[in-house]
């Protein structure tokens, strides 16, 4: 391959030497400035290693930044975000419970929240009852899905919206129990 | 005869000179088109030279005459490649749904651009990302790499040691059914790049496309391997990091439901 470039190199080279029309030489110089681009063949082993030096720098392309939020994934997060936050709370009251018993025995804990304003006292009821709500009326709605109903999209999201409405309802019945 | 040939062979090469030279010479041949009036919409496309690593990712901005383009989100971007910016990268093959080459992120959802219209509305701009959360090797080309071997490693092909003797393997029309909205999946990884779990977790769990494709091949009757197909899911990671979202199934620009699929295995592991 690189042994008969070289041998048309040398001919073109000859006659353009020889060649008197100053047109087709003039033509001849340029392909000549254009060959004598050098190329350097690798063997195909080291192909493998361009890549993985290539692969190293890649960027990853973003991805819940860009993707439209829908009801399925936001869903879906809000399940987890909900349930993280449920267990935070049950797990951080046991805690403190076992550390201190005295101060956050029941009794306590009614006397503070009956000091509080109603304002604090109705957001606050909401706060607890919505996350509540939400994440165990998902969480027929996952059990469903695991017994194999509701498994088209349109299933998914007439549960998912059943599970909104449903939230709302029993936010405000909790809130004002 | 061979003569023969040489002599009309000029001639009608004449012929055609002398007759594209007279359409090209006269103006009334050439029809003007009726001119519509100019519809610029603005395109952000993300790019990403390798050969530039250190440069951050960019969206840039490209406008376009609606009017002077065909109707698919492909038109404009080959349009784009062809007549704005040739460094333009993008896979495209078929421009008619069934290659899968074209999947991108387009407006915030995994579809082919081929089959995915323009919006006409010239107010609002499109935006155009490669796959989500995929290794990009340029502009809007992902790095399918490890997609491929995922469904590889999930065998799909039909496997059965005692195949009929002398004859095809006979299926009924119940059986046949109950492939329809598997078989036709292209692996244009929409859905598993659309997949939160499988943005989180790709290196293990296989993602929507593979796992369908595995319940393609657990559901076909003529496959005797169905039982070490499902020994090879039953782990944490391959199959149950599946949380029902249904991105998936959502996203499928061939209307596929993936989700469905694995929520199906998932069943049939259960039911063992």
């Amino acid at each position: 391959m690189m042994s008969t470039r070289a041998v048309g190199l040398r001919s073109a080279f000859r006659q353009a030497a020889l060649g008197s029309n100053s047109s087709r030489s003039q033509a001849l110089r340029t392909t000549l400035v254009k060959r004598s681009v050098q190329t350097q063949s690798l063997p195909p082993s080291a192909a493998e290693n361009i890549l993985n030096q290539q692969r190293l720098k890649r960027p990853s392309s973003p991805h819940f930044t860009i993707y439209q939020p829908q009801l399925t994934w936001v869903a879906s997060i809000a399940n987890r975000v909900t349930g993280v936050g449920l267990s935070v709370l049950l797990y951080g009251y046991a805690l403190a419970y076992l550390a201190a018993p005295e101060t956050f025995a029941s009794a306590n804990v009614i006397e503070l929240i009956h000091g509080l304003p109603e304002v604090v006292k109705y957001t606050g009821k909401t706060i607890l009852a919505a996350p509540f709500a939400f994440h165990s009326l998902n969480g027929l709605r996952h059990l469903a899905w695991d017994s194999g109903r509701f498994l088209s999209l349109k299933g998914a999201y007439s549960t998912g919206y059943a599970v909104l409405g449903a939230t709302a309802i029993t936010t405000i019945g909790l809130v004002l129990w | 005869m061979a003569s023969l040939a040489l002599k009309t062979v000029p001639s009608t090469f004449a012929r055609g000179i002398a007759a594209r030279s007279f359409a090209s010479s006269a103006a009334r041949f050439q029809a003007v088109p009726t001119q519509k009036p100019v519809l610029a919409k603005e395109f952000k496309i993300y790019r990403w030279n390798p050969d530039e690593p250190a440069k951050k990712p960019t969206l840039q901005t490209y406008k376009i005459d609606l009017n002077q383009c065909g109707p698919m989100i492909l038109d404009a971007l080959i349009k784009i490649k062809n007549e704005v910016d040739p460094t333009l990268t993008f896979r495209r093959s078929c421009r008619e749904g069934i290659c899968g080459s074209c999947a991108m992120n387009i407006n915030g959802q995994n579809t082919l651009a081929c089959l995915c219209r323009i919006d006409r509305d010239a107010s609002k701009d499109t935006k155009i990302y490669p796959l989500p959360h995929m290794y990009i090797v340029k502009d809007l080309v992902p790095d399918l790499t490890l997609f491929y071997k995922q469904y590889k490693s999930i065998e799909p092909y039909l496997k059965n040691d005692n195949p009929p003797e002398g004859r095809e393997y006979y299926q009924s029309i119940e059986d046949r059914k109950k492939l329809d909205g598997m078989y036709e999946c292209i692996l244009c990884a929409c859905c598993s790049t659309s997949c939160p779990s499988y943005w989180w977790n790709q290196d293990e769990y296989l993602g929507p496309a593979t796992l369908m494709a595995a319940y393609r091949w657990m559901a076909d009757s003529r496959d005797s391997y169905t039982s070490q197909r499902k020994e090879k899911l039953q782990n944490e990671m391959s199959l149950y990091r599946c949380h029902t979202i249904f991105n998936c199934s959502r996203t499928c620009p061939k209307g596929l439901n993936p989700a469905q699929a694995i929520a199906k295995i998932k069943l049939e592991l259960a039911a063992e």
